[in-house]
Parts: structure tokens; C-alpha cells; sequence
């Protein structure tokens, strides 16, 4: 039985949730469902979109929003805020560690292999100290819940983690179509997070920098599925939003093409791959990217955050390690544990995932997005044994973790006023924490939502929907 | 600011000018079309010609309000029709998204894609419907500007381009029609002149303005001093000049530097200043449209250079 974070084993609502039933009565269910179309009005003229990929249809999308918030306690978000912040730390460590003297290789706590054969793996930022010692800067841990106190992360994202404009639009449009919902001022301000972000990139300018640093954010364009979220937070940031061509590099530095002739650029916060950073250095055959941007990042003339390699120690197959990591750079206990997984790799691990397919959820290494992954209690025999041929194939590649029962959220389903109802609704939760000399998290993230019955996956693109996160105060 | 996005938001300014403009010429068309029998002639043509399209038909055809309404409203192929235009607008609005407010992109993004489904028989039938709501949408936006946007260059740089494309449908409208408005042209063409005056006059939003300026009837010099050399109509080429001048200067006043650009803008403004009542005529108003034609579509092209587009 799924952890209902609404109501407890007698039927009750549990306190965190006890302003948001309250509103719940006081609309009705009916009322809400009427204003659904309300929010989907203002998503659509904001124009918050994105693409799904390979699909056709609508080149701009918008995601389903669910009116019902879904609240953490006080006491819940401080067991979650020192979880991510000691995993973010320690997360950077493994990178710094791995792209120096690697020695949580030489202990023999993470297999060499794993690391140094990993596309992930970029050897040309080996010996190099980026500003701060700083190489992802903006971590996103996605967290999910199974009991009471009982959380656990399904995932690290240290390279781009998209989707914080959703937690910045959800709560914007909550605020602008119930503003009294938030009049007693017991939901904690997410606003933040553009100012803190911006000084984030402030903190790691290079050293050098002479007066306040020009920061930018790097956009592969408007057909970009995330575009939306670049602009946003480059105008939330009062920062400039350029695209390759709007830079170029020569001895002196990284300069944008302007108005007024070039503008040395100190900060790029690129939402751009490794691979298409920079032709020279990454990918010959790209006519993405800027020639000689790799080259200035070295010479310490620009920061470039996260910095090339960070994906190192987002790779499922190094996740495994992290409570390991926590211990060893940290020499803490891992806060929020991992959810237990198994390597293909290792011979008696993958002997157990091939026996054991039709219940765990299996994965492919390099994937994300809620692609490439076989959930065994949803799949026919035949999907799970082509996935099992593939396994054995690549056994590298995969790795399966248990079906786990997450936690369900109220949320608003049927499909107008009439058949109006309140369901649980699967969730997990994605917080973005901020790495700069300080670590920086504001109360809150992203929910997302599996908004068909009985569906454990919340990707965008599998179907899935977006809530607004409340973080209650103490 | 970036060079791609001043560029973007003087295109941004020109299509949002532009749809207004195009449908300004539609309603124009209708005006015409519907003038008594024997009075209305090759109208709906003289329209595409106005607006740039008029390759878009055979030549030496017949052309129905029905074709131009497709090319020139629904066509998403034709640069010139306002679904181009607002499709364009829009890009260049996501294109630079940091560059505007979030007025002035929930102004074109709400609605955009009205068109799209429309089809020409619908179209025709709810004409000046769809064309009050195209100056609706066009008029949200500009008063967006007006009100949401920092005065800073990219600001100037969206003026400048609405003028050039104003200045731009004015001189059009006068080379196309230029016959009307000769001297000699007045004791033949009586009553039949006077409906298109007038028509020439409402598709600029100038009659009433008229009157207000001149206190007169609607005379051919008189239209051609407003519509050229009057500072005070806001349609007018001297006005449009006057304000892509006025943008220029803040712009070389805040970089520190005058380009060619400036000095073409200055000789322009500077001999439509020195111009009296009759001295086109006595130039030639064909010349003188064509020349102005010409100079704009260079000046266009030296602010491009200017700043690195």
C-alpha cells in the first residue's frame, strides 16, 4: 500500500495537509475542476511549453498542471534540506576527486573502470581547478517518498537539471488565482532562486575578473524543448540570454557580439551538452558551440557552469556509490538513502535482475527521461524478455532497482466539473540545489505527478503533470 | 546589448507594423470595391501591388477580394500577409524573449495562432472582424512598448523599425496611387478621385485628421504635404523620419559614435524639412516617391552595418 501523504492509516488529514483540504472544502471539488482550464489559459499566453521529442503534433506543448499543492512539513523539508545539501557536496568532491588524484579509486571504494571508461568521463579536464573548486553548481536530486520519514533518491542530475521554471510558473499561478490560499503566510517564498542563482554565478567568476562579472546564460535556441526556462531565468537574472553565434573567443577571452562591438563575457551558465560546447575541443564534426571556448575555460578567462565533465557523477552506474562517497569525503552517514539497485554488470547481481525482471524496474544506464526503462509488473512477457536479451547483450548498460511503491498526492482527477474527485496520484519531487563558495537551496522544488491511475512514471513526457511544492514554516 | 537581438526586435517592430499595415490595405480594398459601379476599377490588384504581392497572381488576370484575402491575410508563405507577419513577430519575440517585457510577449503570444485554421470562404465572410482584431492585437502590443519597456537601445531600436515599416506602407500607398494626386488630374477625375482621396486618407487613419490640419476639402496637393511633409501626423514620411532620427541619435549618443546611417538619416529628415507646399510636384511626385523608396531601404540596410546585425 502506497504512502497517502493526505490522509493517515485512521482516515484523518495529516496536519501538513490540513490548509489545502480546508481550501478544498471551502471551493469544492466542482469549482476547482471549473478553473483548471483557467490555468491552462495562462500557461498558454505565459507560453510555457515544451517539446517532446520525436512525436510530431504541437511543436509547443504544455505540461498538465494539477491545482492540489503538495505540502511538506517543517520537520519533513529539514530532514530533506540537509539530505540534498550533503549529497550536493559530496557530489562535487567525487568530481573534483576523479579529475585529480583519484582517491576514492586508489581506496577501492568505486571501480576505475566505471570511471575512466565512462563517456561521461572527460579526460581533458583532468588536473584542472575550476573557480571554487566548484563543478556542478546546480544539483538536481530527484527525491522520492515510501513511508512517514521514510525518503529516498531515485536519481542525480549534476549537469543542466531542467524544470526549475515550473517550480517558479506553479507557484506564480497558484498565487495569481488564489491569492487568499496564501494569505497567512505559512507557505515558505521560493522566489528566490533567479536572485540566488545569479549569485551563484557571481561567486565563481574567475579569479581575475575585474569588476562586477558579466554572466550569461547559453541557449541551444528557440527550438529547444527547454527554451522556455532559459529565457525565464535569464530575465529573471537580468542577464543576458545568447546562442553560440553570439559568442566567440580569441587570446584575450570569451567575448558576445553586441551593439556597441564585443562584451567580454566572465560566467556562462550553459544549458548546452559537453558535446556541443565546443567544436574544437569535443566534437569536430558540430557546427555548434564556440571554437576555442574550451581552451579560454582552461586558461581560467571564463567559468563555465556546470563545468564539462560534471556528468561523471550523475551516471546511474556511479549513483550506486554515492553513500559511499558521502562517508568518504565527508565522513557522514548518507541522510537520505539510495533506493536499493543492482548492477548488471556484476555477474550475481545481473543473475537476480534476469530472474527477478517481471518485479523490479529496470534501467538503462546512460538513459534519462523516462526513456529506455522496462517496469517488470507493468510489462508482458515479451516486452520483459526482449529487455532481457538486451541485458545480456550490453549487461553494462543496465541496471534494475525494486518497484517502488511511492508516495500518492491528492490530486484533481476526472475530466470536468461533473465527475470532479480527489485521487492519490503517484509523485516524486525534484529540489535544485545551488553550489557556490555557499550551498544554496531554497525551500521547495519540483512535483511531479503520474497523472494516470495506477502509473509510477511522472516524466513530462510519459504523461506526467506538474504540482506546486509547498515547504510549510516551522 | 546582443546584435542578434537588436535585430530581432527592429524585424519584431517591422511585422507587428507590418500586419497592421496589411490590414489596413484589405479594408482599403473593400472600401473600394464597394464604391458605385463604374467608379470602382482594378481595386483588389492595385491592393496587392500596395502591399508588395502582386506576383502572387497572374498577370493581366482578374483578381477577387477572395485571392487577396488568401494571399495577403491566410498565406503563411507570403512575407507581406499578416499571418506571416504575426508568426514572424512572435518568432523574433521568443527569439529575444530576455529582450522584451512580459507584457509585450503575453501581447503576441495570446492569440497568435487565430489564423492558422482559417479557411478563405470563413475568412472573407468575417473580414472586418478579423481585421479590427489584428489592429486590436497590434495595438496591445505597441501600448505594451509604451508602457513596459525600459528606454533603453533595444527600445530604440524597436521604434526604429515600426517608422521604417510606416514610412514604408506610406510611400507604397502614395507610389501606387500616384496618378490620383497630380495637378492635372483634378478637373478630369472629379467625383471618381475623390471617393479614392478619401479612401487613400482612411486607410492611413487621416481623414478626420485632415480636416483638423487643413479645414478644407480633401484636395491632391493638400494629401500629398500631409502624407510627406506634415510633422505633426504620425503617418506622415516626415514623421516617420523624424522619429527614426530621433532613435538613431539616443543610439550614437549612448555608444559615443555617428555612422553613415546617421548621416543618411539627417539629409533625409533635413530636405523633407526644407520642402514647402508645391515643391514636390515641381520635383515630381513619382521621383520623388521612388527616390524615397530607395533611401529608405538604404538607410534600413546602414543600420544593419551600424550595429553589427
Amino acid at each position: 500500500m502506497a504512502f497517502d501523504e493526505l490522509r493517515d492509516e485512521n482516515g484523518g488529514v495529516r496536519a501538513a495537509y490540513a490548509e489545502v483540504a480546508r481550501w478544498i472544502e471551502a471551493n469544492g471539488l466542482d469549482a476547482l475542476a471549473q478553473r483548471r482550464e483557467e490555468a491552462e489559459a495562462i500557461f498558454r499566453r505565459i507560453g510555457i511549453t515544451f517539446a517532446v521529442y520525436g512525436e510530431g503534433g504541437d511543436p509547443e506543448r504544455l505540461i498538465p498542471f494539477d491545482l492540489i499543492p503538495r505540502v511538506f512539513s517543517a520537520s519533513e523539508w529539514s530532514l530533506l534540506d540537509r539530505g540534498i545539501r550533503q549529497r550536493a557536496r559530496a557530489l562535487n568532491a567525487f568530481i573534483h576527486d576523479v579529475y585529480h588524484r583519484g582517491e576514492i579509486i586508489s581506496a577501492g571504494i568505486v571501480p576505475a573502470d566505471l570511471v575512466y571508461g565512462n563517456a561521461a568521463f572527460l579526460p581533458q579536464m583532468l588536473g584542472f581547478d575550476p573557480p571554487g573548486g566548484v563543478y556542478s553548481h546546480i544539483v538536481g536530486i530527484d527525491i522520492v517518498r515510501t513511508g512517514d520519514r521514510e525518503f529516498a533518491v531515485l536519481e542525480d542530475n549534476c549537469r543542466t537539471p531542467s524544470g526549475v521554471s515550473y517550480m517558479l510558473e506553479n507557484r506564480s499561478i497558484m498565487q495569481r488565482m488564489f491569492p487568499r490560499l496564501f494569505a497567512g503566510g505559512s507557505v515558505r517564498a521560493v522566489e528566490t532562486y533567479p536572485q540566488m542563482l545569479r549569485e551563484t554565478l557571481r561567486e565563481v567568476a574567475p579569479p581575475a575578473t575585474k569588476g562586477e562579472p558579466m554572466a550569461v546564460v547559453l541557449t541551444p535556441g528557440p527550438f529547444n524543448s527547454a527554451y522556455y526556462e532559459h529565457s525565464y531565468l535569464a530575465d529573471l537574472m537580468g542577464i543576458e540570454l545568447v546562442e553560440a553565434p553570439d559568442l566567440f573567443v580569441d587570446s584575450g577571452g570569451v567575448w558576445m557580439k553586441t551593439t556597441a562591438g564585443p562584451r567580454r563575457v566572465d560566467v556562462i551558465y550553459r544549458r548546452i551538452d559537453d558535446d556541443y560546447l565546443d567544436p574544437l575541443s569535443f566534437r569536430p564534426d558540430s557546427l555548434l558551440g564556440v571554437p576555442g571556448l574550451f581552451h579560454a575555460y582552461r586558461a581560467g578567462q571564463v567559468t563555465i557552469v556546470s563545468a564539462p565533465g560534471a556528468g561523471i557523477a550523475d551516471d546511474k552506474a556511479i549513483y550506486v556509490f554515492v553513500p559511499a562517497m558521502i562517508k568518504f569525503y565527508l565522513g557522514e552517514e548518507a541522510i537520505l538513502p539510495n533506493v536499493q539497485t543492482w548492477r548488471c554488470a556484476l555477474p550475481d547481481e545481473r543473475a537476480y535482475v534476469l530472474e527477478n525482471l517481471d518485479k523490479l524496474v529496470a534501467k538503462e544506464v546512460h538513459g534519462s527521461g523516462g526513456y529506455g526503462m522496462l517496469i517488470g509488473p507493468k510489462a508482458t512477457k515479451d516486452e520483459i524478455e526482449a529487455y532481457a536479451r538486451r541485458i545480456r547483450a550490453n549487461p553494462a548498460d543496465f541496471i534494475a532497482q525494486p518497484t517502488l511503491d511511492l508516495s500518492t498526492a491528492p490530486t484533481l482527477g476526472g475530466e470536468g466539473a461533473e465527475d470532479a474527485e480527489l485521487v492519490g496520484r503517484h509523485v516524486d519531487f525534484r529540489p535544485y540545489c545551488l553550489v557556490g563558495r555557499e550551498v544554496r537551496l531554497v525551500p521547495g522544488g519540483l512535483t511531479r505527478v503520474a497523472l494516470k491511475p495506477g502509473s509510477l512514471v511522472v516524466n513530462s513526457s510519459q504523461g506526467g503533470g506538474v504540482k506546486d511544492s509547498w515547504v510549510l514554516e516551522g | 546589448m546582443l546584435s542578434r537581438a537588436a535585430d530581432s526586435l527592429y524585424w519584431l517592430a517591422r511585422y507587428t507594423e507590418r500586419a497592421d499595415s496589411t490590414g489596413r490595405l484589405l479594408m482599403m480594398g473593400r472600401r473600394l470595391a464597394m464604391l458605385p459601379e463604374g467608379v470602382s476599377g482594378d481595386d483588389w490588384r492595385s491592393v496587392l501591388r500596395v502591399a508588395g504581392s502582386e506576383s502572387w497572381v497572374a498577370a493581366g488576370s482578374e483578381v477577387t477580394e477572395s485571392d487577396v484575402v488568401a494571399i495577403l491575410l491566410l498565406d503563411p508563405a507570403n512575407p507581406s500577409s499578416i499571418r506571416a507577419s504575426l508568426d514572424r513577430a512572435r518568432a523574433n519575440g521568443r527569439a529575444v524573449r530576455t529582450a522584451i517585457t512580459l507584457e509585450m510577449w503575453e501581447a503576441l503570444n495570446d492569440g497568435w495562432r487565430r489564423l492558422e485554421r482559417l479557411n478563405t470562404d470563413r475568412a472573407v465572410r468575417e473580414l472586418p472582424t478579423l481585421i479590427d482584431w489584428v489592429r486590436g492585437y497590434v495595438a496591445r502590443f505597441r501600448g505594451a512598448v509604451s508602457t513596459s519597456m525600459l528606454r533603453t537601445e533595444g527600445h530604440d531600436f524597436l521604434r526604429i523599425g515600426g517608422a521604417v515599416e510606416r514610412a514604408g506602407l506610406t510611400l507604397r500607398l502614395l507610389d501606387v496611387n500616384y496618378h490620383l494626386l497630380l495637378p492635372e488630374g483634378e478637373p478630369t477625375g472629379g467625383h471618381r478621385d475623390h471617393y479614392r482621396w478619401n479612401a487613400l486618407l482612411q486607410t492611413l487613419s487621416g481623414l478626420r485628421a485632415y480636416y483638423h490640419v487643413y479645414r478644407d476639402n480633401v484636395r491632391p496637393w493638400h494629401i500629398s504635404d500631409f502624407l510627406i511633409t506634415n510633422r505633426v501626423f504620425p503617418r506622415s514620411l516626415a514623421f516617420s523620419v523624424g522619429q527614426v532620427r530621433y532613435h538613431l541619435d539616443r543610439l550614437a549618443h549612448e555608444h559615443g559614435q555617428a555612422m553613415a546611417c546617421h548621416r543618411s538619416v539627417e539629409l533625409l529628415d533635413d530636405r523633407l524639412a526644407r520642402m514647402g507646399e508645391g515643391d514636390i510636384f515641381r520635383y515630381g511626385l513619382h521621383e520623388f516617391v521612388q527616390e524615397s523608396l530607395s533611401e529608405l531601404d538604404r538607410l534600413s540596410r546602414e543600420i544593419g552595418e551600424a550595429y553589427h546585425f
